[in-house]
């Protein structure tokens, strides 16, 4: 399985990654070469194996639905570039 | 042509936990901005998600209460998209293992029929936080708050064929999860909110058409005009000889119509893949049973159960189950006067009106089951008429009397309502009237039947209401003929 230049930049777009033109075939080869590896994997024989959803064959540890946190807005809006009124301010967004 | 509409629902409802479903912070509604987001909500670098028990609780009391099978391994998956509400630049939603699976619910079309919905899964997901567009120049507050809350989002089968259906299965929806105690049914705050996909196709084709998936519906009447609208804009598109474009729309109420948000081109592609931060979730034995065990009784069992207990009309069953509230209230008073068929008329005719005049839900009425119980007995021990009860009633709408069951005997007592039943003093009543309009007395003793009536209205008028109406009639006979 390889990885046209065209989906390089898709991947680029959907990951908000800028890159530039002429690293693309670079980019295409060595994604490429990821995928052949990951692909030696296709022959294992997995017929009788139930898929996991996680490495550990473990389940989930439930918390208890209380309020444990307390108002931090001051520290954690420090490293913030802009905030007001309480708000964190990005560029304009619009949908 | 004859065309022909598919229809299926997306509703994200809140569910009510006191904490966020992976982290500490309240989920309380309308606080100062992000002084409910913790670092956890924030997505700052190097946090991991804590389940909170009870968001798995309440989705798998809907699971149950819709008869789905709960997954009993099901897993949380990261569904990729970048939106500066959402820090973590993925949703931690469920994919192909949710929690609940396939599922039903029944809906009343307008002709009476029974018709059942499939529910084709219900998953946990987090809420993303708020952007708030206007006030800054050029740039976008956010609000972080609403962050990491829990939602069950509940996706329908394409099953329903009308906007009516449609927002009789949003109904049915609202109600359940309300009767379960698991979301507080709040659409003006957005705590229940709903998307509707929406195809047309000429009938009889087996295909489903292009549909176009209207967004963030936030009442019953906006999900109706709006999916009407668009089944209107998609069939002029078709008969002009273009075709639907797969899309997302969104419904602007001042306008009436619904416009495009974005295009097919540039349609997210989620990549969705389990979410390494969180293992599977075991749902055991144990806790199935403990969530049986609080499982309230459903509207469709209250439903049943009133008809049968109590003798009512389907009518008259289906409006006091429609919320657990009205259904308690209901239930309370019936039991303790003993008269469930003029509890009910009371409830759904009196107290609802006046309800709805001073737009009140009934958990604030000011006249509560108790102070309804003490009105209705007296109606049914004859103390006071069906009339004179509504002028009771009205008193003690207005805060007289007291908050308990003798509320009404006071109303009673302190107005003199109590009804006329000693026939001495009706007969009394009945001589002073016929010695003042002996030309209707004559009238009748000649066979004008229909003065009798006048009479009636006499004595009533005389009495102020309070004599008995069965009395008036038959001593007036006796005293006529």
């Amino acid at each position: 399985m390889s990885l046209s230049p065209d989906e390089v930049k898709s991947i680029a777009f959907l990951a908000r990654l800028s890159i530039q033109e002429e690293n693309i075939e670079q980019y295409s080869q060595d994604l490429s070469n990821i995928f052949g590896l990951v692909e030696q994997m296709n022959a294992a024989n997995v017929d009788q194996i139930e898929p996991m959803a996680h490495p550990q064959d473990a389940m989930q540890r439930l918390r208890d639905d209380v309020v444990t946190e307390e108002n931090q807005r001051e520290k954690l809006m420090s490293n913030a570039p802009l905030t007001e009124a309480g708000l964190f301010l990005v560029p304009k967004v619009l949908d | 042509m004859e065309w022909e509409t598919v229809i299926g629902l997306e509703i994200h409802a809140q569910l009510s936990t006191n904490s966020k479903l992976f982290s500490g912070s309240s989920t309380e509604y309308g606080q100062e901005p992000n002084t409910q987001a913790n670092i956890v909500d924030l997505a700052m670098p190097g946090v991991l998600p804590v389940l909170n028990t009870e968001a798995v609780r309440m989705a798998a009391m809907f699971g149950l209460a819709i008869g789905a099978p709960i997954g009993r391994g099901n897993v949380f998956a990261r569904k990729n998209y970048f939106y500066p509400d959402l820090p973590q630049g993925y949703q931690i939603s469920q994919f192909d293992k949710p929690i609940v699976e396939l599922g039903h619910m029944d809906i009343t079309l307008e002709n009476g029929e029974t018709k059942r919905i499939g529910v084709t899964r219900a998953h946990l997901e987090q809420d993303a936080g708020k952007s708030l567009h206007e006030d800054f120049a050029g740039m976008t507050g956010i609000d972080l708050n609403r962050s990491g809350t829990p939602l069950l989002e509940i996706v329908s089968e394409p099953d329903m064929s009308s906007a009516k259906e449609a927002v009789a299965y949003m109904k049915k929806i609202h109600e359940l999860v309300q009767y379960l105690g698991i979301n507080d049914g709040n659409l003006a705050e957005g705590s229940f909110r709903c998307d509707a996909n929406v195809s047309v196709r000429p009938k009889g084709q087996k295909e489903l058409g292009t549909r176009a998936e209207l967004k963030n519906i936030n009442s019953f009447k906006f999900v109706e005009r709006a999916i009407n609208i668009e089944i209107e804009r998609q069939i002029d598109i078709i008969e002009d000889g273009g075709a639907v474009v797969q899309e997302t729309r969104l419904y602007d109420p001042d306008k009436n119509e619904t416009r495009s948000m974005r295009s097919k081109e540039e349609a997210n592609d989620y990549r969705y893949f389990p979410c390494p931060d969180l293992l599977p979730i075991e749902i055991t034995d144990e806790f199935l049973t403990a969530v049986k065990a609080i499982l309230p009784e459903l509207p469709a069992a209250k439903f049943e159960r009133f008809m049968n207990e109590y003798d009512l009309s389907d009518y008259d069953a289906g409006v006091l189950t429609a919320s657990r509230e009205t259904a308690d209230y209901f239930e309370s008073v019936a039991k303790a006067c003993g008269e469930p068929k003029l509890t009910a008329n009371w409830v759904t005719g009196e107290l609802s009106s006046h309800l709805n005049n001073d737009s009140l839900e009934i958990t604030d009425s000011p006249v509560n089951a108790e102070m309804l119980t003490g009105l209705i007995k007296r109606i049914a021990d004859k103390t006071i008429s069906g009339k004179i009860a509504k002028e009771v009633f009205q008193a003690l709408w207005a805060g007289e009397g007291s908050k308990d069951e003798s509320a009404a005997d006071k109303v009673i007592e302190s107005k003199g309502l109590k009804q006329i039943t000693d026939s001495g003093a009706i007969e009394a009543l009945i001589d002073e009237i016929m010695a003042n309009n002996e030309g209707q007395v004559e009238q009748y003793r000649s066979g004008k039947e229909k003065v009798f009536g006048f009479f009636v209205g006499q004595v009533m008028k005389a009495s102020q209401g309070k004599a008995n109406p069965a009395q008036v009639n038959e001593l007036l006979k006796k005293k006529l003929s």
